[in-house]
């Protein structure tokens, strides 16, 4: 937990010299609590203080990283446990578990269609992020062996499941430099396991059935040289992993307990009796608090509604989504068709071109960039005014498209309407509806 | 090594109160039975640290004329039903449903304007139809709204009917009936707690007992602002449990209308590949948005696919453990 300024005080040498550019060092003190100041500028502090100050300023839950390269996975380094205290930072990754006993061929494409799967919503490309391979086979060798095939067919990356350390050994020698997660380290086997992630430097889970027992094991694999930790706290039905879930996070964050400050893996087809019941499990692992979550299935019907929520649950509630500008066509408009304006603010665009859509009837929705604010916020910041529209209008030549110079503005902003017939010399200016839900009745009326 | 853990717990000072939908022949009603929601004294499903007395309840729609805007998967599951909403009452009961809410959208001034009789009429029906407690909407318009709820009120007297929506623009014909005859309100506000604060005070100025106010704090269905309704409704549980008594009533999530207007539901043509299955994916898409949505504290969930109730249910059973 983050130290207050007077703690960091009592580590600095008091000497009050200014050399870090600040008049004292209480001054300093503060700076550096509130992030806006680096402790390299003080010349004379400690190696002691600084081993302190370093210890308490890592995040309560661990960055891991899981695969190199572009598709890398970063989870963990949480903050707060309700999204609305500030926002949610590392989306958990999505993985599909296939097995050792597959036939080779049938596992090789379904690692290209995991691999390949891909979606767009709101200008945001959407990915499953990797496979994960189990030692269903019980077999060493051809662990191994799927291990150096998912190498040579996939950069995303992986994470290797098996129970016995030798199967793990084998896949490593193969896949090692992928730096895959490895799973898990148990009560059993955590001594080899931890040597396996600490001769790769590759994360490693560790997996015990109580918060006691699995504080315990991650220590004792900490101890032994791993750094990069995921936590597996062993439940599987949707009321004892919300709560599992729920007081891992809240005692990294609340407490500070370091021996279980680190990312989570959920397996939510275990335990599950149907697809459907496996994606709801996935669904709530999305919203509380998982890291890594390993899927039995996939299936796009599945895999969209999930990357899409993810998605909504890791929006930056302060920072909304924007659609981008330019000219939307809904229901096929024709020249004739009504011309409506409004803002990229995600939700005014989904709510006005959903009405649209839902009332069946054409029309062109032209966006204006709003900077992501929604038709009153943005009037009044100016970012919605008769200049921006009628800038819009010309950027993405609107004119061409339609037959009669006519446009639609919000009623909200109905005051805009003067403006507007000066910016847009020749165009008659309409006001429209001041809510969405009024559009459908609006556009029946419409000549 | 030996560490100990001890895990943190909130002491929560508030709870949600308790509100319950239909009356039976011994309070004045006619419902077969009644359904209680509310009463959390801890966040979503943590038994740990309070208890959550009442499992989240789940409502069909219905309407009283043809949905023929609705999605053909929706058409398909309900057959004919869906043209007599006593039949499609019965159907809902039988798939499970814990409520009905019936939608009035026959009487849009749009649509056939029907009249008030007309709206008494098919909530008659309808209570004849199921022996389950009811939601009744009007069209969503508030003029209108006014008209037909407060013949429905008085038509269905002493049954303990939810009457919706009440807003800030017209919400003194509504509470009025519900005062009059012994209903319960839905009170709906744009995504946010402080607009649904002070709805709930204007409604509690008029004398409403607020074990009688249900509230809808609006919802955007996944991928269509749902995370703003999520956060919403969090922030309205913690409220209520930390003692803010504007905020303890009851959350309903109109989750299957919205959810089924999302394009992902409602067509199948010209979309990408990467859709995937059109029914699995619309299930999946009423049934994320409504789970999503019980675990940020909704405790009525109105729903409209058949199969969706089921799935919820199970994951009600399982999140109550």
């Amino acid at each position: 937990m983050a130290l207050s300024g007077l703690e960091i005080y009592k580590l600095l040498p008091k000497t009050n010299c200014k050399e870090c550019g600040q008049p004292t060092c209480l001054a300093f003190a503060m700076k550096l609590a509130a992030k806006q100041a680096d402790l390299s500028a003080c010349p004379y502090v400690s190696e002691q203080s600084k081993a302190a100050l370093a210890a308490a300023s890592a995040p309560p839950i661990r960055l891991v990283t899981i695969g190199t390269g572009d598709k890398k996975l970063e989870v963990g380094n949480e903050t707060v446990l309700f999204r609305h205290d500030k926002t949610f930072f590392h989306k958990p990754g999505l993985f599909v578990r296939l097995t050792d006993k597959m036939p080779m061929a049938e596992f090789e494409a379904a690692v290209a269609k995991v691999k390949d799967y891909s979606i767009e919503r709101v200008g945001i490309t959407m990915r499953v992020d990797g496979i994960a391979i189990e030692n269903a086979s019980g077999d060493a060798a051809t662990f191994a062996g799927f291990a150096a095939a998912a190498v040579a067919k996939t950069d995303q990356p992986f994470v290797l499941m098996a129970a016995t350390p030798a199967a793990m050994a084998a896949a490593l020698e193969k896949a090692g430099t992928a730096i895959p997660l490895i799973y898990a380290a148990t009560a059993e086997n955590w001594k080899e396991m931890a040597d396996l992630a600490a001769k790769y430097k590759a994360p490693l889970a560790v997996r015990a059935d109580s918060l006691q027992a699995l504080a315990e094991l991650a220590e004792q694999v900490k101890g032994a040289g791993v750094e990069d930790i995921v936590l597996d706290p062993g439940m599987r039905d949707l009321h004892g992993s919300l709560v599992a879930l729920t007081q891992l996070r809240r005692l990294a964050l609340k407490s500070n307990f370091r021996p279980l400050g680190y990312p989570i893996i959920t397996f939510p087809g275990e335990g599950a009796d149907s697809v459907q019941d496996e994606t709801v499990r996935a669904a709530q692992h999305i919203a509380k608090y998982a890291g890594v979550i390993v899927l039995d299935h996939f299936e796009p019907a599945i895999a969209y509604p999930l990357l899409t929520l993810r998605q909504n649950i890791y929006t930056d509630p302060q920072k909304p989504i924007q659609v981008s500008p330019g000219v939307y066509e809904i229901n096929a408009p024709k020249p004739e068709s009504p011309l409506l304006v409004t803002t990229n603010f995600s939700l005014t665009y989904f709510s006005v071109a959903g009405e649209v859509e839902g009332s069946g009837k054409p029309a062109w929705l032209l966006i204006v960039d709003s900077e992501g604010m929604s038709v009153l916020t943005s009037w009044a910041a100016g970012k919605f005014d008769a200049e921006k529209i009628a800038r819009s209008v010309k950027q993405f030549d609107v004119a061409s498209k339609i037959a009669r110079q006519k446009i639609v503005i919000p009623g909200l902003v109905a005051g805009l309407s003067g403006e507007l017939e000066e910016e847009l010399p020749g165009w008659e200016i309409r006001v429209g509806p001041r809510e969405a839900i009024d559009i459908p009745a609006y556009l029946k009326a419409w000549s | 090594m030996p560490v100990t853990v001890q895990t943190p717990q909130e002491k929560w000072t508030g709870k949600v109160r308790e509100v319950t939908l239909g009356a039976t022949a011994s309070s004045g009603g006619t419902r077969k039975q009644v359904v209680t929601v509310g009463g959390e004294s801890t966040l979503p499903f943590l038994t740990f640290e309070g208890s959550i007395p009442h499992p989240p309840a789940l409502a069909l729609e219905v309407q009283d004329r043809f949905p023929a805007d609705w999605s053909a998967l929706l058409k398909e599951a309900w057959g004919d039903a869906l043209r007599d909403p006593a039949e499609w009452a019965k159907k809902a009961e039988e798939a499970g449903a814990d409520l009905i809410a019936l939608k009035l959208q026959s009487a849009h001034p749009e649509g056939d304007n029907t009249d008030a009789a007309h709206a008494a009429a098919a909530v008659k029906a309808v209570l004849a139809a199921t022996g389950l407690p009811l939601i009744v909407y009007g069209p969503g318009q508030a003029d209108k709204d006014n008209e037909v709820l407060v013949a429905v009120a008085e038509a269905a007297k002493g049954e303990r009917v939810a009457l919706g929506n009440c807003e800030d623009k017209n919400y003194r014909t509504i509470v009025a009936a519900a005062l009059a005859h012994g209903h319960l309100v839905v009170a709906k506000t744009p995504i946010d707690v402080n607009l649904a604060k002070q709805l709930n005070i204007l409604i509690g100025d008029m004398r409403l007992d607020p074990d009688r106010i249900l509230m809808d704090s609006t919802t955007g269905a996944l991928g269509y602002g749902v995370e703003y309704s999520y956060s919403v409704m969090e922030r309205l549980r913690i409220a209520a449990l930390t003692g803010d008594s504007m905020t303890q009533m009851p959350l309903l999530s109109t989750t299957g209308e919205e959810a089924w207007r999302a394009k992902e539901s409602k067509v199948n043509e010209g979309v990408p590949a990467a859709w995937g299955d059109w029914k699995q994916r619309s299930i999946n898409w009423e049934v994320l948005t409504a789970t999503a949505l019980i675990e940020a504290g909704a405790d009525i969930v109105v729903l409209r696919h058949p199969e969706s109730i089921k799935a919820i249910k199970h994951a009600i059973a399982g999140l109550m453990g």
